[in-house]
């Protein structure tokens, strides 16, 4: 239950994104209706300075984002697996602490492994 | 403190008197989405002549003028200027991941901002996993940068978004960190209940050590989860053109403007939430008189006084740091600050189990 009202959060949260994809529309058929309108062939090129753009732009990047993005993903699952024990964590006491050590000590292990192989190091 | 939670449910019951319960239901929600609407637009507004006030002021010049008195109006001109520029349609663009990026940029800050406790009894929607799913909400917002630099079919645009996403995943967790640590203290992700539990004091009085090195934490990861201040990288004027948004051109270009200013004020309020009490008053215990008194200042005027405090110290920010390389950034990150707020982590969750808080 909602504090404001009583609806229950599931309708409202639907109705903020509801209103933040109206948002957008509205905005965009304000905007589509008074804004001028005309078309030509230089106009719509990508932007590059001013000199025509070379080959491919949908190209491959650096493969040291990629890197980044794998080690995130072992930090965010640890940050989900985290929040559960973060609520109950005062009712439980000393002896969660140690488990949940445990489970830190892997991970960090885990982040000391990628440090040491030089995963943390932009190339 | 004034529950404006009695308006609302007076409001509630005058409705209930006079109609079936869906339709009472369906002109509430209409009224909320008026009001979210309402709050976003005006506080976009204000803190763009915020910034630009406020960095003009760091620079000692005077900013905005010209337009109304002090340049009040310059955001409406702004407004305006945005709305009746053309928008040019590109060829080469991925035309569906092309429109569809500002949706996920405006959606997730619309839904992140109705999550925020605005005051007593003014909060939009509270699932009692609030917090998470803020940030999960958040996340959301770097998939819309990321889709806007790919579809553009620009380079500079890709780079721009690459940066965006790195920076953003990565400080992430760091704040998920920072904001785990008070969940730990605080032993709930109820916003409601985060905010009832500083009643005697802000979580970063009773959570003393641990709480603050959180907070500086969250405040350092928050300026670049919005990607402002030294971590502008996707950004960076004078090497991307414009980032990641390069490509997009009036009201569309608009939409990433707008997200950009509101994130900085959810990332606030998230901060204000978290360590500074929310809309709850500054008590100190024992001295009742002292509360009493700051009873009286609406609990609204907090909870904004508080998040444009700490937007103020973001923007500071901007104008005192050189903007960081690309590999200091993220060194930074998994070298220095990540490492940091596990340890904090571990450190907040020994002081609770033995008891060392206030």
């Amino acid at each position: 239950m909602s504090l404001l009202l009583e609806i229950s959060n599931n309708a409202l949260a639907i109705t903020a994104t509801l209103t933040g994809i109206l948002l957008v529309v509205a905005a965009t058929v304000i905007a589509k209706l008074i804004s001028p309108k005309s078309y030509s062939e230089k106009k719509a090129e990508t932007f590059e300075c001013g000199i025509p753009t070379r080959g491919e732009s949908m190209i491959q990047f650096h493969a040291g984002y990629y890197i980044f993005a794998i080690l995130f993903l072992i930090f965010d699952v640890e940050t989900v697996f985290l929040f559960p024990w973060a609520v109950v964590a005062r009712s439980l006491g000393t002896g969660s602490l140690l488990c949940i050590g445990i489970f830190m000590v892997i991970l960090i292990l885990g982040l000391a492994y990628a440090w040491k192989k030089g995963a943390l190091r932009w190339k | 403190m004034f529950d404006f939670g009695k308006w609302t449910s007076a409001f509630n019951e005058l409705l209930l008197g006079c109609m079936p319960e869906w339709l009472a239901v369906v002109i509430e929600c209409v009224i909320i989405g008026v009001l979210v609407l309402g709050a976003y637009t005006v506080l976009a507004l204000f803190y763009i002549l915020y910034e630009r006030k406020l960095c003009a002021w760091f620079q000692c010049r005077l900013g905005p003028m010209r337009v109304g008195k002090w340049g009040l109006l310059q955001v409406f001109a702004d407004m305006f200027k945005i709305l009746i520029k053309e928008i040019i349609s590109l060829k080469g663009t991925d035309k569906f991941l092309f429109k569809l990026a500002p949706y996920l940029v405006i959606t997730s800050s619309v839904v992140m901002l109705a999550c925020l406790p605005w005051g007593n009894g003014l909060q939009i929607i509270n699932y009692n996993i609030g917090i998470f799913f803020i940030t999960a909400v958040s996340s959301i917002g770097v998939l819309g940068i990321l889709l806007a630099g790919w579809s553009s079919n620009n380079k500079y645009t890709l780079i721009g978004a690459m940066r965006s996403g790195a920076q953003m995943v990565s400080y992430e967790i760091s704040l998920g960190l920072a904001i785990l640590a008070i969940v730990v203290f605080a032993g709930t992700m109820n916003i409601q209940e985060l905010v009832e539990q500083q009643n005697h004091a802000w979580f970063i009085f009773s959570g003393h050590i641990p709480a603050i090195i959180a907070f500086l934490i969250y405040i350092i990861a928050a300026t670049a989860e919005t990607n402002r201040g030294p971590f502008d990288l996707p950004e960076a004027e004078h090497e991307l053109v414009a980032g990641y948004h390069t490509e997009y051109s009036g009201i569309t270009f608009g939409f990433y403007y707008l997200a950009e200013y509101l994130n900085l004020f959810i990332v606030s309020g998230v901060a204000s939430l978290m360590f500074l009490g929310g809309w709850m008053p500054l008590h100190i215990p024992g001295w009742e008189a002292f509360n009493n008194i700051m009873n009286y200042i609406p609990s609204i005027v907090w909870f904004l006084g508080k998040s444009f405090f700490i937007s103020f110290i973001i923007i500071w920010f901007k104008w005192t740091f050189p903007r960081v390389r690309i590999d200091q950034l993220l060194a930074f990150e998994w070298k220095y600050l990540m490492p940091v707020a596990l340890a904090n982590l571990i450190l907040m969750a020994v002081f609770v189990a033995l008891g060392w808080h206030f």
